[in-house]
C-alpha cells in the first residue's frame, strides 16, 4: 500500500482548512517562482519524464501533450483550459480536489500555463457543482490577493489569470472541443479533429484542455522530482491516483493510491471489500461508465492501470470503480446507462444521435426480455456501426458497456428470454 | 419539439437585471476577451434564473441576447441545450435527483420512492402544493456518497428512504438539514473511517472540519 507521506492529495477528505493558510502549510505555492525558473521547456521535459498519462479517462501522457503547443507566441494568445466538467457515472474525484485542495488545482495552472507559454487558463467547471465553484472562486480570490496570480504572478514576473466558467448540465462538455464550443457560448457540440486546439483551440488560438487532477498534480511532481512520480506504479503507469469506488462495497470511498494496484486489494484494503464477501461479486465496471465490465474471474487478478486493463479488453479510463455485487440486475444496470447516453447524445452526429436511443430502447426490450435471441447479435452489430462513426468519443463510450455486457453475460440475456417466452406460451395455453 | 412544449405559456411581459446583476455582468463579461462577449452567455441566463425564481423568461432571453449582440436564436439554441436551465416555472425546492447506475445502485430507486410517497410527483412535476418540484437527472459525479439528491444548490448525499422523508420534512419545515452527506462524511472517506492519511490527520484539522460542517449551508 502507498505510503501517506507518498499521497499528493493530502486534504482530499476535507479535514483541514482548504483555503490559502491550510494550503501553505501543506507545501502548496511554496516557491513556485522557483518552479518557473526551470524555463518553460525543462518543466515540459520533466513533466514527460515522470510518465504523467491524463487523469481524464484517455490516459494521454500529459508532458507529450503540453509539447504540441508552439514554442513560440505569435498574433495568437496561448490558453490553458481545466477541464473540470467531471460527469462520467462512476467519477467524483475532481469534486474533492475542487472542494477540498483548490490550491493544489490553482497552483498548478500556473505551472502547467507558463510551461505552455499561456497567460490565461479557464477552468470550466459542471454547472450542478454549485457549493464546489463557490469554494474555488474564493481561493481564487485568495490567490489574487496574495499576489499568488494576476500581473506578477508567483513574484515569478510572468502575468498569469484564472478565470472560472460554469457549464450548465451537458456531459458532452467533458469532450474538449465540446467544452471549447461551450466556452465560446455555443451549444456543447464537439469540433472535428483536426484542426487540434494545439493549433486551433478556443477563441481559435493555441489551447491546451487537460484534466483537474493532470493539472493538480503536476506542482508536486516538479517538486518532488519526476524520479519520485516514476517511481510509483508500473512502467508506463506510473505515479499514484485518485480512486473513486462507488457501489456495492461496504465502504463506498475516494482514495489515493498508487496506480497497477490490484484490484481485489484496493476494494478490500481501502473500501472495505464487496458487500457480502468477493464471491458474491459478480462485476466491476472498472473506470467509469464507459468503460466495459469485467466479470468476476477477470477482477480476481486484474491490477488497475491503463495497459493491464487495456489489454483486459476494458480500461482504466477515470478510475472509477463502480461495484456489482449478485444482487444486481446486470442488465437493467447497463440500460440505465444506456439511456444517459441517449440523454446526454448532443444530436450532430446521426449515428449517435439515432443510435443511442435505439440501443437504449433494445436494451430495455432485453430488460424484460420482450426479444429474440437473434436480436442480440443485431444490438452488438449496432454498437460496432456506431463505435468510431462518430466525431467524437461519445459514441464509443455508449457502445461499449453494451459490448461487455453481451461479452460477458449473455447467458444471463438469453435466460431472460427464453423465461418471457414461456411467460408467453403458458398465457397463450390459457 | 416544438419551442411551445419547452418554455412556459405565461410570459411576463418585460424583464430587468437588478442593479447588482448589472455589475456583475460587467465583472463577467471582463473574463473574457474583447469581441467574445457571447462567452459570457452562460452565466448571464445562470444570473437570470437565480433573479426570476429559478427559471428564464422569453424576456430575459431578448434582453440577453442584446447585451452580448447575439441573435435571439443562439441564446435560446443554448438555454434549450443545456439542461440546467428552466424555461417554465419551477418550485421553491427544485429537486434533481440522479438515478444513473451508480446511484441506482446504491439505492436512487428508495429515494424517488420517498418522494413520490411524498408528493405524489413524477420527474417534471410540481407538486400540488407548489413548493416542490421533482426531475430525474442523469449522473450529478459525487458517485461515492450515492445516492445524491440536488435541492437548489446543495447535495444531499448518503439518503435513503427514511433521510429522504427527513430531509423533506425539514425543507417543509424551513429548517432545511446541512447539505452534504446526512451519515456525516466530510468528504468522499470510508463511511467506518478513512484507510489513508491517518498520519496526517490532527485533531485541529479535525476540529477545523467539524466547525466548518457545522457553519455551512446554513440558509
Amino acid at each position: 500500500m502507498l505510503n501517506d507521506a507518498d499521497r499528493i492529495f493530502t486534504n482530499i477528505y476535507g479535514w483541514g482548512d482548504t483555503g490559502l493558510k491550510g494550503a501553505r502549510a501543506r507545501g502548496d505555492w511554496d516557491k513556485t517562482a522557483k518552479l518557473l525558473a526551470l524555463g518553460h521547456d525543462e518543466i515540459v521535459e520533466r513533466m514527460k519524464a515522470s510518465g504523467l498519462r491524463g487523469r481524464g479517462g484517455a490516459g494521454f501522457p500529459t508532458g507529450l501533450k503540453w509539447s504540441f503547443m508552439p514554442k513560440e507566441v505569435k498574433d495568437r494568445p496561448h490558453y490553458l483550459v481545466v477541464n473540470a466538467d467531471e460527469s462520467e457515472p462512476g467519477t467524483c474525484k475532481d469534486r474533492d480536489i475542487i472542494r477540498h485542495e483548490p490550491h493544489k488545482l490553482l497552483e498548478g495552472c500556473v505551472v502547467a500555463g507558463f510551461a505552455m507559454r499561456a497567460h490565461v487558463a479557464y477552468i470550466y467547471i459542471r454547472g450542478e457543482f454549485v457549493n464546489e465553484a463557490r469554494r474555488l472562486q474564493t481561493a481564487i480570490d485568495e490567490a489574487y490577493d496574495a499576489g499568488l496570480l494576476g500581473k506578477n504572478a508567483v513574484k515569478s514576473g510572468w502575468a498569469f489569470d484564472i478565470y472560472l466558467h460554469r457549464g450548465a448540465g451537458a456531459y458532452i462538455c467533458g469532450e474538449e472541443t465540446a467544452l471549447l464550443e461551450s466556452l465560446e457560448g455555443r451549444k456543447g457540440q464537439p469540433r472535428l479533429k483536426p484542426p487540434f486546439p494545439a493549433g486551433v483551440g478556443l477563441y481559435g488560438c493555441p489551447t491546451t484542455v487537460n484534466n483537474v487532477e493532470s493539472i493538480a498534480v503536476a506542482p508536486t511532481i516538479l517538486r518532488r522530482g519526476a524520479d519520485w512520480f516514476a517511481s510509483l506504479g508500473k512502467e508506463n503507469n506510473t505515479g499514484t491516483k485518485l480512486f473513486c469506488i462507488s457501489g456495492h462495497v461496504n465502504n463506498p470511498c475516494n482514495v489515493e493510491e498508487e496506480m497497477g494496484i490490484p484490484l481485489r486489494e484496493l476494494l478490500e484494503k481501502h473500501a472495505g471489500g464487496v458487500r457480502g464477501g468477493w464471491a458474491n461479486l459478480l462485476a466491476v465496471i472498472p473506470g467509469g461508465s464507459s468503460t466495459p465490465l469485467m466479470p468476476i474471474d477477470v477482477c480476481a487478478d486484474i491490477t488497475m492501470d491503463f495497459d493491464a486493463l487495456r489489454n483486459a479488453g476494458t480500461g482504466l479510463g477515470t478510475a472509477g470503480v463502480i461495484v456489482m455485487d449478485k444482487s444486481t440486475d446486470v442488465v437493467q444496470a447497463i440500460a440505465r446507462l444506456s439511456y444517459f447516453y441517449k440523454h446526454e447524445s448532443c444530436g450532430q452526429c446521426t449515428p449517435c444521435r439515432e443510435g443511442t436511443g435505439w440501443m437504449w430502447r433494445m436494451m430495455e426490450r432485453l430488460v424484460s426480455g420482450e426479444a429474440e435471441n437473434y436480436e442480440i447479435d443485431t444490438l452488438e452489430q449496432v454498437t460496432r456501426q456506431i463505435e468510431g462513426h462518430t466525431i467524437c468519443a461519445l459514441g464509443d463510450a455508449a457502445a461499449w458497456p453494451i459490448q461487455g455486457l453481451i461479452k460477458h453475460f449473455r447467458p444471463e440475456i438469453e435466460r431472460r428470454i427464453a423465461a418471457r417466452h414461456s411467460i408467453d406460451a403458458v398465457n397463450a395455453a390459457e | 419539439m416544438s419551442i411551445e412544449s419547452l418554455i412556459a405559456s405565461n410570459q411576463p411581459k418585460s424583464f430587468k437585471f437588478s442593479r447588482e446583476n448589472e455589475a456583475e455582468i460587467k465583472r463577467v463579461i471582463a473574463k473574457y476577451p474583447k469581441g467574445r462577449q457571447a462567452s459570457a452567455v452562460m452565466p448571464l441566463l445562470d444570473l437570470a434564473q437565480r433573479q426570476h425564481d429559478n427559471w428564464i423568461p422569453m424576456k430575459a432571453i431578448e434582453l440577453i441576447a442584446s447585451k452580448l449582440d447575439m441573435a435571439e436564436i443562439r441564446v435560446l439554441e443554448v438555454a434549450t441545450f443545456y439542461t440546467m436551465f428552466n424555461l417554465k416555472p419551477v418550485g421553491q425546492f427544485f429537486l434533481q435527483a440522479c438515478t444513473t447506475t451508480p446511484c441506482w445502485l446504491r439505492g436512487s430507486d428508495e429515494m424517488m420512492r420517498a418522494i413520490k410517497d411524498r408528493y405524489n410527483i413524477d420527474s417534471g412535476e410540481t407538486s400540488a402544493c407548489g413548493r416542490f418540484s421533482l426531475l430525474e437527472v442523469e449522473c450529478l459525479g459525487a458517485c461515492v456518497n450515492a445516492p445524491i439528491l440536488q435541492v437548489n444548490d446543495d447535495f444531499y448525499e448518503d439518503l435513503d428512504y427514511q433521510t429522504t422523508i427527513d430531509l423533506l420534512e425539514s425543507l417543509e419545515a424551513g429548517v432545511p438539514l446541512a447539505a452534504g452527506s446526512v451519515l456525516g462524511r466530510v468528504g468522499s472517506e470510508a463511511i467506518e473511517g478513512a484507510t489513508t492519511l491517518a498520519s496526517i490527520k490532527s485533531k485541529k484539522a479535525a476540529a477545523w472540519a467539524a466547525k466548518k460542517r457545522s457553519s455551512t449551508n446554513v440558509k
